[in-house]
């Protein structure tokens, strides 16, 4: 799918910032720069990798700032960047 | 009923921890144009998966008639939200929209009739529509002042004494009653002067409104201050309730306690004493069965 570099979220506690960029790899390039990675790194990736293939994202790199921020709270933010990056909503027009 | 911002996380997984009744997650005011697709999905997200438990989810969504508004209903309504708050509401035919949007999407993941709406009244139109707008729809749960629009609307401001709001605010709750739904006040926004913001509470408990809107968990503790009722009220109410349960019995409609009649307007305020008691946490429900 065609990207084109794009963020959502913020650096506040309790939220994350997303940034996604094209890549010439194939899968995702995760890097996570979290405060709490040692204990839910994992997770955090986890969410992050099923969110963007369940939009049909399978190449890119993704930065991310993570400041503790919960599952939803995840997926909300990838979801967003994702919708930024290719122009496609989740929701009907 | 507690105004959290749609676009801050933090706020949204801890608000219920305060213990408001209801929670807006606010789409419309609070967010800026550029973050309407972000704080959408925030607030979907964070309805599907944080348990709220019994506190009542509503939403405010945007106006229809911005490229926000179809999409926020969408959202919220796949999210299994309770309420729908429409804002700056002016007419009846607005609210039957939003019911039609509802309704599709209801249809869609089927669901049909969960959603309620509630309309904010934000301009002189819509308090000369408040009865129209209260009785527009089936769903319609309550109406609700939104005085920062009003006040502009009427070329005038805020006061401490809220004279400006009265008309306002008397029509709202004539409307609510006559429809047979809640009516909500405004907000207070100046979090430090808490001493107008108790008095204002005071006010609008006396004018009859069922609650008020809050912008900062530290409103709430007055808030049920002032609609809890007093143990001697609720003594009453309970006298009342169990005297008429006895009259039922023995089939007899009018009665007396204390040398003073009880007909039905007695009977009803003493069950929404017991009503607040329960929802103030004084009473459990099966200490009053």
């Amino acid at each position: 799918m065609q990207l084109k570099e794009s963020f959502a979220g913020t650096l506040e506690s309790g939220d994350i910032h997303v940034r996604l960029q094209p890549s010439e790899e194939p899968g995702l390039k995760i890097n996570l720069d979290s405060t709490v990675a040692y204990q839910f790194g994992a997770q955090i990736k986890s969410v992050i990798t099923e969110t963007l293939e369940g939009l049909g994202i399978d190449s890119a790199v993704v930065n991310v700032i993570d400041k503790g921020a919960l599952d939803c709270t995840i997926r909300a933010r990838v979801t967003a960047a994702a919708v930024r990056a290719t122009g496609k909503d989740v929701w009907a027009d | 009923m507690m105004f959290v911002p749609g676009n801050n996380p933090g706020m949204m997984a801890d608000a219920h921890i305060y213990g408001p009744d209801s929670i807006m997650l606010d789409l419309e005011d609070s967010v800026t144009m550029a973050e309407k697709d972000t704080a959408r999905l925030l607030v979907y997200n964070a309805l599907k998966s944080i348990d709220y438990g019994d506190t009542e989810m509503v939403v405010r969504i945007n106006p229809l008639n911005t490229p926000y508004g179809k999409k926020d209903i969408e959202a919220v309504v796949k999210a299994g939200v309770d309420v729908i708050r429409m804002p700056k509401t002016e007419t009846a035919e607005e609210v039957v929209e939003v019911e039609r949007e509802i309704e599709r999407v209801e249809r869609e993941i089927g669901c049909l009739g969960r959603t309620k709406i509630m309309a904010a009244i934000e301009s002189a139109l819509g308090i000369c529509n408040a009865y129209a707008i209260a009785t527009a729809s089936p769903r319609m749960m309550g109406i609700a002042l939104g005085a920062e629009d009003y006040c502009a609307n009427l070329k005038t401001q805020r006061t401490p004494d809220g004279d400006e709001l009265r008309l306002a605010r008397e029509t709202i709750v004539v409307a609510a009653r006559a429809a047979g739904i809640d009516a909500l006040d405004t907000v207070y926004s100046n979090l430090n002067d808490m001493e107008t913001f108790r008095k204002e509470v005071e006010f609008i408990h006396r004018l009859g409104f069922d609650g008020k809107s809050i912008i900062n968990p530290r409103q709430i503790e007055v808030v049920n201050e002032v609609f809890a009722p007093t143990e001697k009220a609720i003594e009453k109410a309970r006298t009342i309730l169990a005297a008429i349960r006895e009259a039922e019995k023995k089939g007899s409609g009018v009665i007396a306690v204390n040398g003073k009649m009880v007909d039905r307007p007695v009977v009803i305020r003493a069950q929404r004493t017991i009503d607040l008691a329960i929802a103030s946490g004084i009473l459990k429900e099966e200490e009053v069965k």
